[in-house]
């Protein structure tokens, strides 16, 4: 085929894939057509691959076979994880995804280089620097999640000083290679930069900020590849890139709402260091608990339920026992929803797919703002590993550091009930009032052994 | 400035409406599926590495776009499979009932 003609037909395959992947967004919108947007992306990704394979001046295809196969054999493991470590792998993805676009902009350089228009270096600069920072973020961030680093922040005196002085001289670097492309260690240096400005983004930020952390990482992500779309005017990359990027923003968005802080709070406030001195005047305060067969037969003359889940849950994998209290309740005539709260859990989403995977229908998953308009009337508030996203002080204390943040309203159900393992505070260390309120039962042990043993109180065979 | 970048500009912020307009509509229940497909779709960036790697230009350009072909297209994979997991558990109440 002539090498033009060729062209146009990889161009306009091209424009097929952007088509499907917009698409495949739109079908996502609900759950009954989301396996039908999954399709059309898949097929998007095969046919640019394709075509590209096909017409686009490759001589040599030894190493792309070998990149394609190392991929695939890397790719299936990671998408077969358990449902709980689904965040670590999406930080892991998003790390990747930056690497790719940051080595390719490296490669762009090496290979122009000293003919990069100026603006062409403020381009490659831009996108090699935010691919950098954003694969060593997302690195530190899945380590974090899967706990081979401290989920603590970790601060030194004068850190944000420091990260932006760091910051600024990769960007200064990239100036000064605009007018001075011939200096050529410039270039690697600004890389190293800017790979070390990511680790000082992300240490210093604590679990409990992981999911707009994340959000944050996704957008920098596809902002990279748009950037990166810039660079080699590709029409394809631009659009996954502006794509990617507005979903991860409109999540970190979400993410800030409802924890009711600002970006600039969330990256540079280290959550978490706030109160470790409080936590130690509350414990003279007294906390009712109580025993599985107390809690079972509260449920039993309940006739509304909700469940509130949190990280917890997902630590101590009880959402399958959490299933079976579900099944046991309803069979018995009991409503029983799910209140998450948006932040719930560590990425967005989070606690959905957990209780999905343990088959809780979907329609039974109720947003805060659905079931906070409903809990005056309801007779039980279950919380299972969940802290800050039901602590009332964020309601009425104005000294707490969550003060103003949106809440699940749990304390305004007839009982509270609290499966936690100890009266510790939550990663974010903020004392709770919750659990020293009267119609507070504390159930103290793991998760998923106590509410086995609720569901084994209440199952058929027990004295009913 | 070059006709190309405000090209890609004009790109960039239609793309950007548009995933606004789209994404703003996806349920809460599916941010997790969310954030793993749109990580399979930004993986089409497979498509330059591939072209880096294969044009054999430099040496350097080889090793680095393998390296990308490899990170990227793992994404692509992984992001499609877990996707389709995550959607095939959300079940509707009827369907449940068993």
């Amino acid at each position: 085929m002539n090498p033009i003609v060729q062209q146009h037909v990889t161009d306009f395959v091209y424009l097929a894939s952007i088509i499907l992947f917009i698409l495949s967004l739109k079908w996502l919108s609900s759950p009954e057509t989301a396996r039908r947007g999954v399709r059309a992306g898949e097929i998007g990704m095969a046919i640019a691959i394709l075509a590209t394979l096909a017409g686009s001046g490759i001589v040599q295809y030894t190493w792309i076979l070998v990149g394609l196969a190392v991929g695939g054999a890397v790719g299936v493991p990671l998408g077969l994880v358990k449902t709980t470590a689904v965040p670590q792998r999406t930080a892991l993805s998003h790390a990747f995804g930056a690497l790719t676009a940051a080595l390719i902009g490296i490669s762009e350089f090496y290979i122009e280089t000293p003919h990069v228009t100026k603006f062409g270096m403020v381009e490659i600069a831009l996108e090699v620097i935010i691919g950098g920072l954003t694969f060593t973020g997302s690195l530190i961030a899945a380590g974090k999640l899967q706990e081979i680093l401290p989920q603590r922040p970790m601060t030194y005196r004068g850190q944000n000083l420091v990260s932006l002085a760091v910051l600024a001289a990769a960007i200064g670097i990239g100036v000064t290679l605009m007018f001075q492309q011939e200096i050529v260690w410039l270039f690697p240096a600004m890389v190293v930069i800017s790979l070390l400005f990511g680790v000082m983004l992300v240490m210093p930020i604590g679990g409990a900020d992981m999911p707009t952390v994340i959000a944050l990482l996704n957008s920098y992500a596809g902002l990279a590849d748009a950037l990166l779309g810039f660079v080699l005017n590709s029409k394809v990359l631009i659009v996954a890139g502006a794509l990617d990027g507005a979903s991860g923003f409109i999540l970190a968005v979400i993410m800030c709402k409802a924890m009711n802080r600002s970006f600039t709070n969330v990256l540079f406030g280290a959550f978490g260091q706030l109160q470790t001195g409080a936590g130690k005047a509350v414990e003279e305060r007294t906390v009712r608990s109580a025993t599985p067969e107390d809690a079972a037969d509260i449920l039993k003359a309940a006739s509304s339920v909700v469940i509130v889940p949190g990280y917890g849950m997902a630590v101590a994998q009880a959402q399958h026992k959490v299933r079976e209290l579900y099944d046991i309740l309803t069979k018995q005539g009991i409503n029983v929803t799910f209140g998450v709260h948006p932040v719930a859990g560590r990425m967005p989403g989070h606690m959905n797919v957990l209780l999905a995977e343990a088959d809780i229908p979907y329609d039974k998953l109720l947003d805060m703002d659905q079931v906070n308009g409903d809990m005056p009337q309801t007779d039980v508030a279950l919380i299972i590993g969940a802290n800050d996203v039901c602590n009332p002080a964020a309601r009425t204390d104005s000294t707490s550091p969550i003060y103003g943040m949106p809440i699940i309203d749990v304390d305004k159900a007839r009982t509270v009930m609290v499966v936690k393992r100890s009266l510790n505070p939550g990663f974010a260390g903020i004392d709770n009032p919750l659990f020293y309120m009267d119609k507070t039962l504390m159930l103290f042990g793991d998760a998923k052994n106590f509410i086995g043993e609720v569901v084994r109180e209440l199952g058929p065979g027990s004295h009913m | 400035m070059p006709a190309d970048f405000i090209i890609s500009l004009y790109i960039f912020v239609l793309g950007g409406f548009i995933g606004f307009s789209v994404i703003t509509r996806v349920s809460r229940l599916l941010h997790t599926p969310l954030m793993s497909l749109t990580n399979a779709l930004d993986a089409v960036v497979v498509v330059a590495a591939m072209i880096i790697a294969g044009r054999r230009e430099t040496e350097l350009a080889v090793i680095l776009g393998t390296i990308g072909v490899a990170a990227s297209f793992s994404n692509a994979v992984g992001g499609f499979i877990i996707t389709e997991r995550m959607l095939g558990m959300f079940k509707a109440g009827k369907a449940n009932k068993s």
